[in-house]
């Protein structure tokens, strides 16, 4: 037995032993979940980084290769990927993709310096106190207070309803933080109720509470597929307030055997929407539908600018191939802050925190497409 | 008289062959020996791989000594994850000005230990009045409740005054726990050799507990209930007795994983855990404890290696769990196995002569 141990921890050695090539590509790492439950997230920015680098090695120049590696949205397997990344010899990371699985892996990056820039985990501590992890998505407590400042500003309602999942760590950021601007603003919170993943089918208790409560608008800091719900059941009931999303309810129009027609006057914060009229997003849009027959979410759009953002950083910087991750960190840091692009999602920059500085547009749903609202 | 030596002989390997992995790992970490140097990868897994091993024998103690059916050992785990962290926590906040690392862990270690025991004596009073499938039901539904309470509770620290707050997440302070976020900004205070000393300490408690007379209690209740009871032994007792130690340790490797990232979410302890671990233990072999380590320790690391085959990974990884079930169960196979080792044929033509 201890013969077997012994070969099978050496035949482990050797499998993950380091792989450093010479090729002249700048390796990048995206880690996120590219099986389970929350598979269509990593796959979207797996999908969305790659067109990216496709576009930009194209160009000549800076010459990147991405390669992912799979977490299942957990923590553990994360810092795993991230190791096995490293020992593939990337030189800084996309990712990653999921909050808690990012909360694990930004700290040891943190401690190891390996620069970060993760295009979707929007809990707040990702970033809290870590000069090397940089984000593209708005924080959570960001969205959450520019949802009820947008609310406020524009009169949409005095009382409000919110419906949130509280298993989920997205949801419940958002919804702490609006609460407490809502209280500021003297927005009334008159009803706010819970659902867990394992509750996500039916929500007649919930809306009839958001009814009889005389919730005019219902915020809905949820992903998409449980927010569809909501509106088919509330208007089986004959409840019709403003609702109102945020980045997570893009998607909602492309979601099976849904009725656009409920998404009517379905009001959201969102950086991205894959029916924007301008050049660049078409052609992501129409480019992403030919590789993989789906319209990209918000997380391919996420990760697309954070490739860009990435090579960006890289040429000024002047980091290649021979560049250790920890010496390509100090230099990404420094570059960082002097990068703006233009991407998918808006007009970006970065300060020394790492938060991304970018406008938060307000769409409403009219006719089944995306239209901006004032 | 010979029984016992030969139980003491597999004690002492069981015990050399954690060394000796320890060890081994040891000279790789260091990179003393040319080509023989451990990637990051596999020392990434050092801890969690520690963790498992002490799930799995824990798991292996209800399972296969004491003959119960628990689907819930991961409820135990996150039972000691989270209350280990906030022994770990509150300490530095108690006592900012010394470096206290290696206290704190113990200290995390033994209050995730005792935290885990508590609800371990409090599940085990209705739960142990059921047998088979009942058992397995109550336990599994142990777990995912305190998945969801767990998703509740919020914690902070003030001070060091603890607040706790259910459902109400507006408290005072640095947040600790913070319900369905989990724990978050937790010093990373676990180290290989903590796991490994935990291991040891583990097989120590198991190991002698099994040779001992409530081990030999326990498994004559195992085998045969009523028997036991017709000649007076305490079946409660022993039973629980089994049950608790088993989520004691299991509260102990909780703390020690909780105290290895920077951040615990309960929905990491959800059911399939709980299986993975049982798993652990029906490959390493029901009631073989030196089995659940390698399996474990190997089952832990494979998906890891099976990186490389991209999306074929778990495909592979469940094909490679199939045919280890088919040929652990084959009676070639172990024939082959038997004739390869020198040690079992040796054992073997020993019982052959004892049975002669």
């Amino acid at each position: 037995m201890k013969k077997i141990l012994v070969a099978m921890l050496a035949l482990a050695m050797m499998m993950t032993a380091c792989l450093a090539s010479a090729e002249d590509a700048v390796k990048i790492g995206v880690i996120g979940p590219l099986t389970g439950a929350n598979a269509q997230y990593g796959l979207a920015v797996q999908r969305g980084a790659q067109i990216a680098v496709d576009e930009i090695n194209a160009k000549g120049g800076v010459q990147l290769e991405i390669l992912a590696e799979d977490d299942q949205a957990d923590g553990e397997l994360a810092v795993n990927a991230y190791n096995k990344l490293l020992d593939d010899g990337v030189t800084m990371m996309l990712g990653t993709v999921t909050s808690g699985s990012c909360i694990a892996v930004s700290d040891v990056a943190y401690e190891e310096r390996v620069f970060m820039l993760t295009p979707s985990g929007s809990a707040d501590v990702i970033t809290d106190g870590k000069d090397n992890v940089y984000r593209i998505c708005f924080k959570d407590s960001a969205q959450g207070t520019a949802s009820a400042q947008y609310i406020a500003d524009h009169g949409l309602a005095t009382k409000v309803g919110v419906i949130y999942n509280n298993a989920l760590d997205y949801s419940m950021g958002i919804y702490q933080s609006f609460q407490a601007k809502a209280e500021e603003l003297g927005l009334e919170i008159v009803a706010a109720s819970a659902f867990s993943d394992d509750t996500n089918a039916d929500f007649s208790v919930q809306i009839s509470q958001m009814k009889d409560a005389g919730a005019e608008l219902v915020f809905l800091p949820i992903y998409y597929t449980p927010a569809s719900m909501i509106l088919q059941q509330a208007d089986a009931v004959d409840y019709a307030p403003i609702f109102f999303g945020v980045d997570g309810m893009d998607g909602i129009l492309g979601v099976e055997g849904f009725d656009t027609t409920l998404a009517e006057g379905v009001m959201l914060l969102t950086p991205f929407s894959a029916d924007a009229q301008d050049e660049l997003t078409k052609n992501f849009v129409t480019t992403y539908m030919e590789l993989y027959g789906e319209v990209p979410n918000q997380f391919a759009a996420d990760a697309y600018d954070g490739a860009y953002a990435l090579a960006a950083a890289i040429e000024a910087a002047g980091i290649t191939a021979e560049t250790t991750p920890e010496e390509a960190c100090e230099m990404m840091i420094e570059a960082m802050q002097n990068v703006e692009i233009t991407g998918l999602t808006g007009t970006m920059h970065w300060d020394a925190t790492g938060e991304v500085e970018k406008t938060p547009t307000a769409v409403v749903i009219q006719d089944g497409a995306y239209v901006g609202a004032m | 008289m010979k029984k016992n030596q030969r139980s003491f002989a597999g004690n002492l390997i069981t015990y050399g062959m954690v060394i000796v992995a320890f060890i081994l790992c040891q000279i790789a970490l260091s990179g003393a020996i040319d080509g023989f140097k451990m990637s990051r990868s596999l020392k990434g897994q050092l801890v969690p791989i520690c963790v498992y091993i002490v799930m799995a024998v824990s798991l292996n103690l209800t399972v296969g000594i004491s003959g119960e059916l628990s689907l819930g050992h991961a409820g135990f785990m996150s039972v000691g994850a989270f209350s280990g962290i906030l022994a770990s926590q509150w300490i530095a906040a108690a006592f900012p000005t010394v470096n206290l690392e290696i206290p704190r862990l113990l200290a995390a270690l033994a209050t995730g230990g005792i935290v885990a025991g508590i609800a371990g004596v409090i599940i085990g009073i209705p739960v142990l009045r059921l047998r088979g499938d009942y058992l397995a039901i109550v336990t599994l539904a142990f777990g995912e409740i305190i998945r969801n309470l767990l998703n509740c509770v919020y914690v902070s620290l003030d001070g060091v005054a603890v607040h706790f707050g259910f459902l109400n997440s507006v408290l005072p302070g640095k947040m600790l726990i913070n319900g369905p976020m989990g724990a978050t900004g937790v010093e990373k205070l676990a180290f290989f050799e903590a796991g490994f000393l935990l291991v040891l300490f583990t097989l120590f408690v198991v190991l002698n507990l099994i040779g001992s007379r409530s081990g030999r209690a326990i498994m004559a209740i195992r085998d045969n209930r009523i028997a036991a009871e017709s000649v007076g032994i305490n079946v409660t007792k022993y039973r629980m007795m089994a049950f608790v130690t088993s989520a004691v340790l299991a509260g102990m490797a909780g703390a020690l994983y909780g105290l290895n990232y920077s951040t615990v979410q309960a929905a990491k302890f959800k059911f399939d855990t709980s299986i993975l671990i049982l798993v652990f233990v029906v490959l390493g072999g029901i009631g073989n404890i030196r089995g659940s380590i390698i399996a474990a320790a190997l089952l832990t690391v494979l998906p890891e290696v099976l990186r490389d085959f991209g999306e074929y990974r778990m495909l592979i990884y469940a094909i490679v769990l199939i045919l280890v079930m088919l040929a652990t169960n084959n009676p070639t196979f172990k024939a082959a196995v038997a004739r390869l080792i020198p040690h079992r044929r040796h054992s073997d033509a020993e019982k052959e002569a004892d049975r002669a």
